[in-house]
């Protein structure tokens, strides 16, 4: 119960940042309302994923380096998949690809003893080699049913924002709760003690990339969701997920935080960004501050680590 | 335990393993000539003196950038920027040169690699950030700045200087110009690394951070001034290369950063640090270019190059934990 | 089922290497229902790695171990576990992230016999939803235990876990396993307190040099016997030279001056002086601080309290380069820690030169090689084995570790515990080297685990208790027993009775 509550607690704080961040939005900008909400939620939605994916292992006491290579292969599979067949079955099958392939850079890391993330750096460019190699242009389609999924609203929610919470609590509340999920904070938190409490540790990291794979398929997918198309080089999704994820009160070195944190996480810095938009600033200075805050954000979580394990 | 006597013979495997430790040099180049046998073999007639000289202009500027990567996976770190601030310094002499003229040009471009250097030095010795998150984060914002900096010049055109195409595009005989840098460079690079102070904790941290500290070393030094040093050797390379390509572009390095770390890789740098040597990087990058032509021939699309390298990366260092067996 | 002959553990023949180290030629251990069986050994017996045997952590490579009359499962703890055998460990195995209840989930253990445990070992007001993270270690140690017995074993080893629990929880503890063994549990129990297992034990299986050499039953009288069978026919470490006594207490300012220094919640309060030309013994048990001290002395933590004095001037050292500077270096108990080992002992030897910022040009490679020359020389590093100094023998690792500062020069040493794990020849070079050291002026502070060694090595000795020092020994009265009474924070003389 305390760790639920505290993991809230930090998660409460950047709520409240966030609607702070967003009164501040609607000052500088009066006529920011429903439409802005709307495009907010739905340009968050791929790095939402990729932080549910970072999240997953980080929390297991690793990094996965390769997510946005995964996320390319997986809207690349799912926008080639949907020229072929109906939606529903180009989806399923693109959520296993992204699970196979979390599956395989855990179990290079648990087989090979190379260190996360080393086979994650190497995998990265495998992935984004394979995802050049299923389309080597943007290109797919994505069925119509899909498009729609993510437009709107529904009921007072924006439609994208209501499929990206259903769909990562749809994993992580069940597996949070099970003893898989327990098992992946233990590993997390002190591997040797988790060795010695019966958690079979590798299966267990397995189990935790696969999972981060799935996210990133979701992600892929969601890529298809907003363009129509699959696009095979992958986005900027590596250092803000590493960013949203510590900014969530997720420690860098695992087995503390949760998953609402990361993902408030991500709207408080995609909402820097519309903020930055809506001033009137050049996209590409936007840019540079955006990457400041992530840098800064995780050398705050450095510092925050540093000071942890001195006490 | 009482481990006091160990005469022990070791296996094929682990003697195999440190001889290769011991002279990764010998068995490097072994392979490059078979790699250029069998590029023969593909396509009779391709080996030429002209084809050596090509080989080695475009095997320079990956091998001074696989510098980078040595000397910070020597400490068990990595520099993602280094191929941002090539580009970044490339682009900025071409475009600067017409404004301010060369020598300018040269140090400004010099100087933003140093900035990006400190920056990432800051985050690794100070906040304790991996460097290979810190480093991906300043390569974004090096990225950025290039961005808007580009906007200011994209009127004035560009101009690179003409020594550096000089450098990047001349002979001299057969040899390549660049060559005139280069040996300068790596001489310099291995004599740092085998006869200074400097290259002595640089293996010694990342070998035992502890024990350095037990020794008297303040990390924080040694770790900015390597940062401060990789982005001065990355802005070179850029300047280097921008002289060999001519055309200057957002892009113009950033193609060369995965090879940069599959030449450091190949030549047998440990990416955890304390092993390694530069001369294996140089045949590394010679190597991964004569590779290149093969994959070229072979008409590989660029998608399996990737997954090549990716592989490659992969394989070298889970042998490497296997021979030496290290964590 | 287990008949009553029968015994419910039987391990016979067990052996174990790493690579060249044989760390267990020939181990036994049986154990019958409703016995404890104190397993015993020196430093380096070869007890470690026969618990992580026992307790499935490590396969043995030959010899028989059958729980209940079957081949033990290994792998992991979960199958030792299954196999009906549960551990408890000095270090407790809970996640410190996960609170109680998801603790008890996580390796399966029913809820209320383990509260009815918890309850019985003494420990109130724990509830399921505390974090692990912020109970007191003692707590954590009686969860563990209460967790091994909520499971209900058929056998249950503890590991040291009596070290560091306060002693009423010992003695309910204690209590609580010889109440359970004569239900019908086996029990094995290691610690190093004499008193302790003269108090719950049946028997004792003593190892020595990786074979057991003794089962004891226990009876009074016994402790001397397990002491001889532990040192074995005792090594002789040499002995001082007759005209070689300690000379007199050296007058004049000492090197180091502490009173009253404390650092953190482990070092409260030690006073002693070292003076230039003295070797000064530290003798203290696991875990009375002397590891802080050893860090705050070399620079590592800064003291919270106290005065810490280099050469008469107030020494609060941030790094351990302030420390080195003033002259006080540090040999760690951990060659590990230490050493580069995959670079060359020259390399190894010659850091110091190099991690000054001033020292980052070009080596002085001769001025270098003579002095790491010189150093080998004095050590006799046996340096055949070129290359990296991982493929040296311990006792030549340790040695570079020495000759590091033998080379760079210096006058004030810290030896943590130097002669840990390595052979006698090389210990008893250390010693001379060491007497050496002070007759040429060094201030040598020398904390060791061996009582032994003190009057070898040392010119008086102080004794580290809880945090504090609480006695000081001259070289001459400095014999085994009287070291072991102080450490244990006894009386000198021999007491008649054992309490716990």
């Amino acid at each position: 119960m305390t760790r639920v509550l505290r993991s809230n607690l930090w998660a409460i704080g950047l709520a409240v940042l966030l609607l702070v961040l967003l009164g501040l939005t609607k000052l500088i900008q009066p006529s920011f309302g429903f439409n802005g909400l709307e495009s907010l939620a739905r340009a968050s939605l791929p790095f939402a994923f990729a932080t549910a994916a970072m999240a997953v292992v980080v929390i297991v006491g690793g990094i996965d380096l390769s997510v946005g290579s995964m996320m390319a292969v997986c809207s690349v599979t799912a926008a080639v998949l949907m020229t072929m067949m109906g939606w529903v079955p180009a989806v399923a099958i693109t959520l296993l690809v992204g699970l196979a392939m979390g599956a395989i850079n855990g179990s290079l890391i648990v087989v090979t003893r190379v260190p996360d993330i080393v086979v994650t750096l190497a995998m990265l460019f495998v992935w984004e080699g394979v995802a050049l190699l299923i389309l080597g242009s943007p290109g797919g389609t994505a069925d119509r049913a899909l498009t729609g999924m993510v437009r709107g609203w529904t009921g007072p929610v924006p439609s994208a924002l209501l499929l990206m919470l259903i769909c990562v609590f749809a994993v992580w509340w069940p597996l949070s709760r099970s003893k898989l999920g327990l098992s992946i904070y233990a590993t997390g938190s002190d591997e040797e003690a988790a060795f010695r409490s019966g958690v079979a540790v590798g299966r267990t990291r397995v189990a935790a990339y696969a999972i981060c794979g799935l996210y990133c398929a979701m992600g892929g997918l969601s890529l298809v969701m907003l363009t129509g198309i699959g696009e095979p080089v992958p986005g900027p999704y590596l250092m803000a997920s590493v960013a949203a994820v510590v900014l969530g009160g997720v420690v860098l070195g695992g087995g503390r935080g949760g998953m609402l944190g990361p993902i408030i996480g991500v709207f408080v810095l995609r909402i820097i960004r519309t903020m930055l938009t809506l001033m009137g600033v050049d996209p590409n200075v936007t840019t540079i501050v955006e990457g400041s805050i992530m840098v800064a954000v995780v050398m705050l979580g450095g510092f925050i680590m540093l000071r942890g394990r001195k006490t | 335990m009482s481990d006091a006597t160990t005469p022990e013979t070791p296996s094929l495997l682990l003697r195999i393993g440190r001889f290769l430790r011991d002279n990764p040099v010998i068995p490097l180049i072994g392979l490059l000539f078979a790699l250029i046998g069998i590029l023969e073999l593909m396509r009779p007639g391709i080996i030429s003196p002209f084809w050596m000289g090509n080989t080695m202009r475009f095997a320079i500027p990956l091998a001074m950038l696989a510098a980078c990567q040595v000397l910070t996976m020597l400490t068990g770190g990595i520099d993602l920027s280094a191929a941002v601030v090539a580009t970044v310094a490339g682009f900025v002499v071409a475009t600067a040169t017409p404004l301010v003229g060369v020598p300018l040009a040269v140090s400004i471009a010099l100087g933003a690699g140093l900035m990006v250097g400190l920056v990432n030095g800051i985050g690794v010795a100070f906040a304790r950030v991996h460097p290979l998150i810190m480093t991906l984060g300043t390569g974004l914002i090096a990225t950025g700045c290039l961005q808007v900096y580009q906007r200011y010049v994209i009127a004035t055109g560009s101009e690179i200087p003409a020594f550096l195409v000089w450098l990047g595009t001349g002979r001299t005989g057969i040899l390549p110009n660049s060559l005139y840098v280069f040996i300068p460079f790596a001489v310099l690079i291995l004599l740092l690394l085998r006869y200074t102070g400097f290259g002595r904790v640089l293996f010694a941290i990342g070998s035992n951070e502890n024990a350095t500290r037990l020794s008297g070393l303040r990390s924080w030094q040694l770790l900015m001034a390597l940062y401060l040093l990789s982005g001065f050797i990355a802005a070179l390379t850029g300047l280097l290369y921008v002289g060999i390509i001519r055309a200057p572009s957002l892009s113009l390095a950033n193609p060369l950063l995965l090879p940069s770390v599959a030449a450091a890789v190949i030549g047998g740098t440990s990416i955890f640090g304390g092993r390694g040597s530069y001369a294996g990087a140089i045949v590394g990058a010679l190597i991964l270019t004569v590779m290149g032509t093969m994959l070229t021939l072979m008409q590989l699309p660029e998608g399996a190059r990737r997954i090549i390298f990716g592989l490659i990366i992969l394989l070298v260092t889970a042998l490497f934990v296997r021979i030496t067996n290290q964590r | 089922m287990t008949t009553e002959t029968e015994p419910l553990l039987d391990a016979s023949h067990v052996a174990k290497s790493f690579g060249a180290v044989r760390a267990l030629t020939d181990a036994s251990l049986t154990l019958r229902r409703g016995e404890v069986v104190a397993l015993m050994g020196a430093n380096g017996a070869g007890k470690s790695t026969f618990v992580k045997i026992l307790t499935g952590a490590l396969r043995p490579d030959s010899g028989t171990f059958n729980i209940k009359g079957r081949p033990a499962r290994a792998g992991s703890p979960a199958e030792a576990r299954r196999s009906g055998l549960v551990p408890v460990y000095q270090e407790p195995s809970l996640i410190p992230d996960l609170n109680v209840a998801d603790n008890l989930r996580l390796g399966g253990t029913p809820t209320e016999p383990f509260r009815r445990w918890v309850a019985e070992l003494g420990i109130e007001g724990l509830r399921l939803t505390d974090m692990i993270g912020q109970l007191p270690l003692a707590t954590l140690r009686i969860m563990d235990l209460a967790r091994a017995l909520a499971s209900d074993p058929d056998v249950v080893l503890l590991d040291e876990m009596t070290a560091a629990l306060p002693t009423d929880l010992v003695e309910k503890v204690l209590a609580t396993m010889r109440a359970q063994a004569d239900a019908g549990l086996g029990v094995i129990f290691i610690s190093h307190r004499f008193a302790e297992i003269a108090h719950l034990c049946d028997r004792a299986s003593v190892l020595r040099d990786g074979r057991t050499v003794g089962d004891l039953k226990i009876e009074p009288g016994v402790e001397d016997r397990a002491v001889e069978l532990m040192l074995g026919a005792r090594i002789d470490l040499g002995s001082r030279a007759p005209g070689e006594a300690p000379p007199p207490r050296p007058a004049g300012p000492p090197r180091l001056r502490l009173s009253g220094l404390a650092a953190g919640n482990k070092l409260t309060d030690v006073s002693f002086d070292l003076h230039a030309g003295e070797v000064l013994g530290l003798v203290a048990l696991e875990g009375q601080g002397q590891d802080e001290l050893f860090a705050t002395l070399a620079g590592f933590r800064r003291p919270t309290g106290g005065v810490y004095e280099v050469d008469g001037r107030a020494a609060a050292f941030g790094h351990p380069a302030d420390a080195i500077a003033r002259g006080v270096k540090l040999v760690p108990a951990n060659r590990s820690e230490a050493l580069l080992k995959e670079r060359s002992v020259r390399e190894n030897i010659a850091l110091p030169f190099s991690t000054r910022m001033r020292d980052w040009g070009v080596l002085r490679m001769a001025h270098e090689r003579a002095r790491v020359a010189e150093a080998i020389a004095r050590l006799q590093i046996d340096t055949r084995a070129q290359g990296e100094v991982q493929r040296l023998s311990g006792g030549n690792q340790q040695k570079v570790t020495i000759a590091r500062w033998l080379a760079h020069g210096v006058e004030t040493l810290l030896l943590f515990d130097p002669t840990r794990g390595i052979d006698v020849r090389t210990k008893r070079q250390i010693y001379d080297l060491v007497r050496e050291l002070a007759a040429q002026g060094t201030a040598v502070l020398y904390y060791t685990s061996e009582l032994q060694e003190v009057p070898l090595a040392c010119d008086r000795t102080v004794v580290l208790f809880n945090g504090r020092t609480v006695d000081e020994i001259s070289a001459a009265e400095a014999d085994q027993e009287t070291l072991m009474r102080a450490a244990y924070g006894l009386s000198r003389t021999r007491a008649a009775g054992v309490s716990a």
